[in-house]
């Protein structure tokens, strides 16, 4: 217990401020920190496993988070029988002709030595499989474009609960990332940083402009939820009489009956908002604590045991007779498909897609501070980490606008410095993140809470 | 007739543009380069640094013009980019005093220094977007056209118009003028010839008595000259946005590992080697093919490789063809 101390003080203290956030500000406000917090969380948890676990830098979160959020409009969006029709046999063969085109290769790399003419012919092979797809494809995709371009324009999905998308964007960026572990895990540290940043841009490219998949920049709205929706709630009996008997007291002091009403009302349009927040909560906490204790069962198992070994000095391990490229791959792809569940439950909680918001900036480096700042190699650093950097994130603006206010209150309402500078205060929140990383770095290179190996 | 037609086309539509894109993001690369060869990182503030840059150049054209000093028919930029540079050198070397140096003290490895930029990345971001703002900013001024794509058809009769920005053959012929002082000065001077030793081999540059202390400052100095003109260059012909110029790091990276990193000229033939292949691939040939090919064998599509949204992706594709078959870069830099 008492070696836990640092880690339980750190939470109480994290969890208090989102209590106090709630008090002072809104239980909607700190609930809605609190749930992207939970998904921070988890996609911190997936980059620890990376480069905590093993040292892989891993700049390609934001694709993958992409990925899940593409999952889970596949996954939950009804199909459109209209464009299926209209081009689903062009894709699908064009699909055909991916994979023929990836099992000719393979066969290719199989059998052949290497050799200048191998390398030619696959080249060949894969440009001329390129244009022949695109020539196929092309009225496929301009046909499925058209059916009905303002609200569908897509093929759509597979109508199924949204939640099994968390599932299949694990899989969907797991997938991915083992091409990229293929393509990039043999480069040196800072490399695969650049190769794997540069892969996720493309990745976003192709989701922001193939149209006839994701809608692209028109954006998927309305997802199914796997919450009740706030509309129904409000006119529900049992949740009308929970807000009753939560609010009795302060309903009571009401005499009169058409004001208590009204004030019910409104506690019940309040009320509903929160409770479908406290459902993703319920949830998104479900999946923080299953993964939790995956990983911190893993981190203490021979195999994880292994994996320090392997990210503490790769050619003694390597020596040891442990295969390093495979566990590297490996490790690689489980921490991408963590990543893609966050970018799906991303997506499940805002209800919409919208590939256009996929920055490298809030996918990638933010994330990255979060590991840092947090604790790489610890998963309850990882987590407090996810925590507190996006606290700050989200409330970075305040803090920003009550210092300004502080410094600048000795000069006028008008004073040009002083309202450029209360113009400019949603950028102050780029300059704590900043501040607080090279600070981190600094003076506590580990993190808030750095990595405890116990030998049991 | 029509060949003539085709030719101006492409000049038009592909060469010019490319050189000018091509020699914006040689200067990045070559940055990017320096302080991967010498300091031994990846600077992932490359793009915001250059957008520092930029911004400063930015406020003193704006004070010059309120003092109503012009340069004529030239930019007014071109007399503020001194400021800018002098004030890009300030703010690198602090950081380097404040950050960087007590990573190189201690001998970190290379991944820390990396991080460490990224958060100088967030800082110089922030800087930028609180004293400019986010929004698009131009700063150009005087003559916009040496050669008008009107004008051109009626001299020459031709079909097709050549339009010549001022502001791309300044960015050309900057960037030549720059780029031989600085090939000069690392092949021809004792200062650069100790840079190139201590990039190859610090141990046996410190045994031979290069002060390393000055080799550092002098990297940052040029980096400074670089960042800013590069970034520069790039406002004045396109525009001032400090998200495109975080975005710009991308392409500038790929452009350095492309050439062989630590390997400024390869850096510097990097950068057109993706900007030409980025245009290259997304140019719609329909127009080319129309004036080249008899009516009869007219295309209907495009011609087009790949659609202008993937402009981005061409350059990072190429960057994982050369990672997987040439790690070393096309000009052999450091092998990984």
């Amino acid at each position: 217990m008492r070696k836990n101390l640092n880690v339980i003080a750190a939470y109480s203290i994290m969890m208090s401020l989102i209590i106090l956030v709630g008090i002072f500000q809104s239980w909607n406000i700190a609930l809605s920190i609190f749930n992207l917090c939970l998904i921070s969380a988890v996609m911190t948890m997936g980059a620890n496993i990376q480069w905590g676990y093993a040292g892989l830098i891993n700049f390609g979160i934001m694709g993958y988070t992409a990925l899940g959020g593409l999952a889970a409009v596949l996954i939950s969006v009804d199909p459109v029988q209209e464009a299926w029709s209209a081009g689903g046999f062009d894709i699908l063969m064009s699909l055909w002709l991916i994979i023929a085109m990836v099992l000719i290769i393979r066969f290719i790399l199989k059998r052949f030595n290497k050799s200048k003419i191998r390398t030619y012919s696959i080249a060949v092979i894969i440009i001329s499989g390129i244009l022949l797809i695109r020539f196929l494809a092309e009225p496929g995709i301009e046909a499925i474009e058209a059916v009905n371009p303002a609200k569908t324009g897509f093929l759509g999905g597979f109508g199924l609960p949204i939640i099994f998308s968390w599932i299949v964007g694990a899989f969907f960026a797991g997938g991915l990332a083992f091409i990229i572990g293929k393509v990039a895990l043999g480069l040196r540290a800072d490399y695969l940083a650049i190769a794997t940043l540069l892969i996720s841009e493309i990745v976003i490219a192709i989701i922001k402009h193939e149209d006839w998949l994701t809608r692209g920049v028109k954006n998927v709205i309305g997802l199914k939820r796997p919450a009740p929706y706030e509309v129904d709630l409000q006119s529900t009996d049992w949740f009308i009489n929970l807000v009753e008997k939560f609010n009795s007291g302060k309903l009571e002091l009401i005499s009169n009956l058409s004001d208590r009403q009204a004030a019910l009302n409104q506690l019940v349009i309040e009320g509903s908002s929160i409770f479908v927040k406290l459902c993703y909560s319920g949830l998104f906490l479900t999946v923080v604590i299953i993964l939790l204790i995956i990983t911190q069962k893993a981190l203490y198992s021979p195999w994880g045991r292994m994996m320090r070994a392997i990210r503490d000095n790769e050619e003694a391990a390597n020596a040891m007779g442990k295969n390093v490229v495979k566990q590297h791959l490996l490790i690689f792809i489980l921490g991408s498909a963590i990543v893609g569940i966050a970018g799906a439950m991303l997506v499940t909680q805002d209800g919409l897609f919208t590939p256009g918001s996929y920055r490298p900036m809030r996918y990638t480096f933010l994330i990255w501070v979060m590991v840092i700042v947090g604790g790489s190699g610890n998963n309850f650093g990882a987590i407090l980490g996810g925590f507190a950097v996006w606290f700050l994130w989200i409330e970075a603006a305040p803090i920003a606008l009550f210092l300004i206010n502080f410094f600048t209150a000795g000069m006028s309402e008008t004073h040009a410095l002083k309202l450029h500078l209360i113009e400019s205060v949603p950028y102050f929140r780029f300059l704590m993140m900043g501040l607080g990383l090279l600070l981190i770095m600094r003076y506590r290179p580990k993190g808030i809470l750095p990595e405890k190996i116990e030998i049991k | 007739m029509d060949f003539l037609n085709a030719l101006i086309l492409l000049l038009n539509y592909i060469f010019i543009p490319a050189l000018t894109y091509g020699s914006q993001l040689a200067l990045g690369a070559i940055f990017v380069t320096l302080i991967y060869g010498i300091l031994r990182f990846a600077n992932f503030a490359t793009g915001d640094m250059m957008s520092f840059g930029t911004m400063v150049t930015i406020l003193f054209t704006w004070y010059f013009q309120s003092l109503g000093i012009s340069l004529g028919v030239l930019p007014t930029a071109l007399l503020a980019i001194p400021f800018g540079i002098f004030f890009m050198i300030f703010y690198m070397l602090s950081i380097d005093k404040f950050v960087f140096k007590y990573y190189r003290t201690n001998k970190s490895p290379p991944v820390q220094l990396a991080m460490v930029s990224i958060g100088v990345m967030f800082v110089t971001q922030a800087v930028v977007r609180i004293i400019i703002g986010p929004s698009d900013q131009r700063f150009f001024d005087g003559e916009k056209f040496i050669i008008k794509a009107r004008e051109f058809k009626e001299i020459t009769g031709l079909n097709e118009g050549l339009a010549l920005k001022s502001t791309q053959v300044i960015t050309v012929l900057v960037t030549i003028v720059l780029v031989s002082l600085l090939f000069w000065f690392l092949n021809k001077t004792k200062t650069g010839k100790s840079m190139k030793a201590y990039s190859d081999n610090e141990d046996l540059a410190l045994l031979s008595g290069i002060d390393p202390k000055k080799i550092v400052m002098i990297t940052w100095i040029i980096a400074g000259i670089l960042a800013t003109i590069g970034g520069a260059l790039y406002g004045l012909d396109k525009s001032f946005k400090p998200f495109t110029y975080f975005n710009n790091m991308l392409p500038i990276f790929a452009a350095a590992i492309v050439g062989g990193i630590g390997n400024p000229f390869g850096a510097f033939l990097g950068g057109y080697v993706i900007a030409f292949s980025e245009i290259f691939l997304t140019y719609a040939y329909k127009k080319f093919f129309m004036y080249m090919l008899p009516e009869s064998m007219e295309p209907e599509s495009l011609i087009q490789l790949l659609s202008t949204d993937y402009k981005f992706a061409v350059s990072f594709s190429i960057l994982v063809i050369v990672l997987l078959y040439r790690p070393s870069g096309i000009f052999k830099g450091k092998v990984l």
